[in-house]
């Protein structure tokens, strides 16, 4: 009897039958992927995106040209020029990033003394041109003073486990 | 016929030049009509693959994607066409275009509904059978002329598998022919008539659905029968060294072939353009559009398969198409002849009365 | 009509001159390709005669079958194009000796004794309100049965000596077996076993 089943089942092609109805049921299953641009999906405030350079609430920049973070980066890819300003502080003149050799660990916000290079919750900041990705002082500065205040809140949520 | 005697009465246009008017604008539209729909069965192909795979599949270009198509087939055809130096570029170029062409030309005998045909042929299965053998040449010599090992190599295994696969495609249909009398698409069609008791899916017929479904999936190189082209891992087989337009009219022909197909098992198995049931409200309903609803079916069925089926190795391929189709249609062409002979005359009254005919 | 006699022109200009580079051409993927015009072009004018079943069955036997055994065997063939053509000269008044001498007695006969058998003429023409196959099918099936199935033994005999002269059975050649491979279960192949601890599976 379990031997006429079992032909029964190969003639009539069960494991098709199963297999249809099995894959019936997850196309009607709800979607498991996003509509991406539309929805996103949650971010960690520890989200390592795009650099930004930040400033003081006074409007002082933050960066004081320690250049931790060049010595730090393991792809190399910041550069720093440095000189005393007029009032006698000492403050970048460049501060490059090449961004397609980054690579996103972080590492450079980790060394900063003063927070001011962070790792900010952006990601869509592709470009039509590599040389776009040649982020100067400018752009990071620009960058810093559009992301501040979700900059800010990521690194107080972050901050107890610190 | 309308646009014929348009031409020839309103326009003033003596019979011959009217009548090669009126079917050149007949073809051209029809033919258009199926290359346009070509874009939103792939469409419905992929949105299907990824409904069961738990994604949304295309959605952004046109409302739920509808435009994807045609945009993916403009980006071809503003795509730089590569032509590999040591290619004989001749063949290399009207490969892709034969294969296109034909898949085009065997449209032309399908029965859309009563009298809806561009080529009433006495022989139109046949037509058919025969457009579909020379596919096997679009590939093969793809492969050949683009001098790559890997592209000839996929054309000789590609070939192999749809010569293969023809000859139960070949015995499926003689035995439709045998239970229908005719070669002719719309004899097959009305022979099935009037209603879904005389379909041939509900005859002893059925088996040999199955029979043409797998044979179809393998003929189209549809999965899990793509082994050769297996988007997914290989550069998809013969066609390595195509890009731009060339191997969008692959793509296009591949496509239409897979629909013809599925008309052509609706024709010969569903009935056709015939309603499955013979009362008003659905008699009323333009033949046409119970064929494109079965062969939508047939297609919903097809993309399934891609998304349930593991792949085929070469091998298994093979032996199932020789080993198991081959003998097991042969068997049926045998069946279906002693079923017309000896059952039919003495049961065929007895069936009329249960299935209608 | 006259659209037929154009295509007829057509067709068998097109037969006529693939048929020629069929045998002048360098490359023979070329020649095999351009046998498959030829056999195109013969459905057509198979197709002009009445003929449709004919002319559908040399596509799809011809074309669709035999023509892609020779493109691969061409195909794979390493030809050394100079050596072919450096043969053709010697033999080349031969053969046009040996082509004009049938041409002459094609000629010939079909001048002098040419004419249908009495009761071959009737049959010839398709019968009025049947289709070409059915005609077809009625001839062969009555009248010539016994040729037709003897037509069929010759290719079953011819089939099953090209089987015998080449299947070898080699010993020591493990094959797979497929059909046991997909029966295998899962109930076979395996047996869940409670094992105590301390005691192993025996």
């Amino acid at each position: 009897m379990a031997y006429l089943d079992k032909k029964a089942r190969q003639i009539f092609l069960w494991e098709f039958v199963q297999a249809f109805l099995l894959s019936m049921r997850y196309f009607f299953a709800p979607k498991a992927t996003l509509n991406y641009p539309f929805e996103k999906a949650p971010q960690s405030p520890r989200f390592r995106g795009e650099h930004a350079l930040r400033r003081y609430p006074s409007g002082e920049e933050r960066c004081i040209a320690c250049k931790l973070c060049e010595a730090i980066c393991p792809a190399q890819c910041i550069v720093i020029e440095a000189e005393p300003r007029d009032d006698g502080s000492r403050r970048t003149t460049r501060y490059d990033i090449d961004m397609t050799k980054c690579i996103y660990c972080g590492y450079c916000q980790e060394a900063c003394p003063v927070d001011a290079i962070v790792e900010g919750p952006n990601l869509e900041f592709s470009t039509e041109t590599r040389e776009e990705l040649f982020y100067d002082k400018a752009k990071l500065l620009a960058n810093g003073d559009r992301w501040e205040r979700a900059i800010a809140k990521n690194i107080e949520l972050d901050a107890p486990y610190r | 016929m309308f646009l014929t005697n348009w031409f020839q009465h309103t326009a003033g246009l003596p019979y011959p030049w009217a009548w090669t008017l009126a079917q050149v604008i007949l073809i051209v539209v029809y033919q258009a009509v199926v290359m346009v729909s070509v874009a939103f069965w792939i469409l419905a192909d992929r949105k299907i693959w990824a409904a069961v795979q738990m994604r949304r599949g295309p959605n952004v270009v046109g409302p739920f994607g509808l435009l994807q198509t045609f945009a993916d087939a403009m980006k071809f055809m503003f795509k730089e066409p590569i032509i590999p130096a040591a290619a004989n570029k001749v063949i290399f170029l009207a490969a892709p275009i034969i294969a296109a062409t034909l898949a085009f030309a065997a449209w032309a005998v399908v029965p859309l509904d009563e009298g809806w045909v561009v080529a009433d042929i006495n022989v139109g299965v046949l037509y058919l059978f025969a457009i579909s053998s020379l596919g096997v040449y679009g590939v093969i010599m793809g492969g050949w002329a683009s001098n790559s090992k890997y592209g000839f190599l996929a054309a000789l295994r590609s070939a192999a598998q749809m010569v293969s696969y023809e000859v139960s495609i070949g015995f499926v249909i003689v035995t439709v022919l045998i239970f229908a009398g005719s070669l002719n698409l719309s004899d097959i069609v009305r022979a099935q008539g009037p209603d879904m008791r005389g379909w041939y899916i509900f005859s002893p017929l059925f088996p040999m659905l199955i029979v043409m479904f797998i044979s179809s999936l393998a003929e189209t190189q549809r999965p899990p029968f793509d082994l050769l082209e297996a988007e997914s891992e290989l550069v998809a087989g013969f066609m390595v060294e195509y890009s731009s337009t060339p191997f969008l009219l692959y793509f296009l022909g591949e496509y239409m072939n897979i629909i013809l197909l599925c008309a052509l098992m609706s024709i010969m198995f569903l009935g056709g353009w015939l309603p499955p049931v013979a009362i008003w409200p659905l008699t009323a309903v333009p033949g046409v559009l119970w064929l494109l609803a079965k062969i939508v079916v047939l297609f919903f069925m097809v993309s399934m398969v891609k998304a349930f089926v593991p792949r085929y190795r070469y091998d298994q391929l093979m032996r199932l198409g020789w080993k198991l189709l081959l003998p097991v249609s042969m068997l049926w062409v045998v069946v279906a002849s002693a079923w017309v002979v000896f059952v039919r005359p003495v049961w065929g009254p007895f069936f009329a009365h249960l299935f209608g005919g | 009509m006259i659209l037929q006699a154009l295509a007829f022109y057509l067709f068998a200009t097109v037969l006529l001159a693939s048929g020629v580079v069929v045998v002048t051409s360098r490359n023979p993927v070329y020649s095999v390709l351009f046998l498959i015009l030829a056999f195109f072009n013969a459905a057509g004018l198979f197709v002009l005669l009445g003929a449709e079943f004919i002319a559908m069955i040399l596509v799809i036997v011809y074309v669709g079958a035999v023509a892609v055994l020779f493109l691969f065997v061409v195909m794979m063939l390493d030809v050394d194009f100079a050596e072919l053509k450096k043969g053709v000269q010697s033999y080349l008044l031969p053969g046009l000796g040996i082509g004009g001498l049938l041409f002459a007695e094609l000629i010939i006969a079909v001048a002098a004794h040419w004419h249908f058998a009495p009761h071959a003429a009737p049959a010839a023409a398709t019968p009025k309100g049947i289709t070409n196959t059915q005609a077809l099918g009625h001839i062969l099936y009555t009248d010539y049965v016994y040729y037709f199935q003897a037509a069929g033994l010759v290719l079953l005999v011819a089939m099953i000596g090209a089987i015998v002269l080449t299947l070898r059975h080699r010993d020591g050649v493990r094959r797979q077996k497929a059909w046991t491979q997909i029966s295998r279960e899962p109930s076979d192949a395996m047996a869940l076993v409670d094992v105590k601890p301390g005691e192993g599976v025996e």
